[in-house]
């Protein structure tokens, strides 16, 4: 267990302390710019901006409930490869950091190059719902609401997305920093604990002042995480029933176009491209009437359930369950239902979980030459 | 990618009973598993007709998408065959197949595909007898499983 520190925040408004914070970092010699949510135009909510001026902090807001994207893909972009750009610093959520250590594992990015901070996270709402939240025009009032509650209950006739709401993952212990919000009284002050050598070295640079631990942040996690632990066997119970036969799972998709935004906003999903995308299934077409002939008649466009068959054989064992693979359906198809249930039956499978560890090998990347002997009927 | 032509007309709407003939599709390694089905031909040993081989380099460029389709397609089972561990021609490739088997004897049951469909066999290149015995044995399950439920469906 690290060190503790706090920072303090004025005038009750938790995001210019995080302002401040962020323009803090910059000023660190290690640190060449910050990655930070930044809220857009219009009360559309925030998504990341890599910010290396202090005066650009002035939009920069951690805490609204609004998860556009993962933000992991966008911090591989900027720490792939050997390090001669220096540090970046990059304010994410739990589900973002855990997607991140996925990609450094598979060489897209580089924990070597990041500093990461981690927020407690309450959740968000859907890109759809987040206009709804009252929060969106920028009061600090309904901030505050949102964050007293970690995310429960319904603000402006909306909740926040069902991922949120069953995720087991609100905190990161995997990041340089955590910034405490859970338990605490978010207008007085924020907790910052270092997980890491390196987030033990910013804590003493930037010179932040030791707390104890009064053990209110575990509590408030205790209790939130039963509620979401329920929820998410609740959602897997439901999901199992739904899809526990060919037809089923037919059912569950049958609303998919094939427009493959789930694959796109998915940031786990590492292949550079995707076979889905390539003259692999850039069909001929009397190979259509073949089957159509075949069969009678054929469901176009076609491949969609072989589609999401093949996602989850590829990506079930990295799937963070972030949900922004149901955030950026545009038929409602469950998505992330279906893939955060399949999900936990791989990794628990390979006694894997995804994010959990940098130093786990993707399960599928590594073998043993003695295992799983009921594979092959008792033989290996 | 090919079109498996694992449902000919004449079983197109199989009926449950015992007339009933299933479409195997094997994924076979060039290197044992192959070679002992050769062995096992040339020798006249009797082998159901139900499976269809084809033959790989090595069990471990088998992708999953490869069983996957064949199963959406309409074939009763999928069986993937190849060196015994320690044995493989590329060194690991028969420790990769395993693994991919493992994740999709997870994946595939939870949607109703039973288990029994998919396979993993280690048949070195001198085992013809234990290729016609294996691809015998798992005929024979799969007709007493009955079809394959994605041929009533004819999902795509």
């Amino acid at each position: 267990m690290g060190s503790i520190a706090r920072i303090e925040v004025k005038d009750g408004n938790p995001v210019a302390a995080l302002r401040d914070f962020c323009a803090r970092l910059l000023e660190d010699p290690e640190v060449a710019a910050v990655l930070a949510p930044r809220l857009l135009p219009g009360g559309a909510g925030t998504m990341p901006a890599l910010v290396a001026d202090p005066a650009e902090f002035r939009d920069v807001d951690p805490l609204a409930p609004s998860f556009r994207l993962n933000a992991a893909r966008m911090l591989t972009r900027l720490t792939r490869g050997a390090d001669d750009g220096g540090l970046v610093a990059a304010l994410l959520r739990p589900c973002e950091v855990r997607a991140f250590i996925e990609l450094c594992k598979l060489n897209q990015g580089s924990q070597e190059n990041a500093l990461v901070i981690s927020l407690d996270c309450s959740g968000a709402f859907t890109n759809a719902d987040y206009p709804r939240y009252p929060g969106s025009t920028g009061s600090t009032g309904e901030l505050l609401g949102f964050l007293s509650a970690s995310g429960r209950g319904e603000f402006g006739g909306v909740e926040v997305a069902r991922a949120c709401r069953t995720c087991e993952h609100p905190t990161s212990p995997e990041a340089d920093l955590s910034i405490g919000l859970f338990g605490q009284n978010v207008e007085q002050g924020l907790l910052v604990m270092a997980n890491t050598p390196r987030g033990e070295g910013l804590v003493t640079r930037l010179g932040l002042a030791e707390v104890a631990d009064d053990g209110a942040r575990a509590k408030a996690l205790d209790e939130l995480l039963a509620e979401r632990t329920k929820a998410r066997d609740a959602m897997f119970d439901e999901t199992s029933a739904a899809t526990s036969s060919m037809e089923g799972l037919s059912t569950f998709l049958s609303a998919c176009v094939n427009c493959y935004n789930c694959r796109m906003a998915c940031p786990v999903c590492y292949c550079k491209e995707c076979v889905f995308l390539t003259d692999v299934f850039d069909h001929k077409p009397w190979q259509y009437l073949s089957w159509a002939r075949q069969r009678g008649a054929l469901k176009m466009p076609t491949d969609t359930m072989f589609f999401h068959l093949t996602r989850l054989a590829h990506m079930s064992t990295a799937c963070v369950g972030c949900g922004q693979c149901s955030n950026a359906c545009p038929n409602g198809v469950q998505v992330m239902e279906l893939f955060r249930t399949i999900a936990a039956s791989t990794q628990q499978a390979f006694e894997y979980e995804a994010g959990r560890n940098p130093n786990e090998a993707p399960p599928l990347s590594v073998f043993r030459e003695r295992e799983f002997p009921e594979v092959t009927g008792g033989l290996d | 990618m090919q079109e498996l032509n694992v449902m000919p007309e004449a079983q197109s709407a199989p009926a449950p009973d015992a007339g009933f003939e299933p479409a195997i599709v094997a994924f076979v390694c060039n290197w044992c598993t192959y070679t002992a089905a050769d062995l096992a031909g040339t020798a006249r040993m009797v082998q159901s007709p139900n499976v269809r081989l084809i033959r790989m380099m090595c069990t471990g460029m088998v992708d999953p998408k490869y069983i996957i389709k064949a199963l959406l397609d309409g074939a009763d089972a999928v069986l993937i065959s190849g060196c015994h561990p320690g044995d493989c021609h590329y060194i690991n490739g028969n420790y990769k197949a395993r693994r991919r088997v493992k994740l999709l004897g997870e994946i595939l049951p939870r949607f109703g595909i039973d288990k029994r469909r998919l396979k993993l066999t280690w048949v070195g290149a001198s085992e013809g007898n234990e290729f016609a015995a294996t691809v015998n044995r798992f005929a024979a399950e799969i007709k007493d499983l009955g079809p394959i439920d994605t041929r009533r469906l004819r999902l795509r």
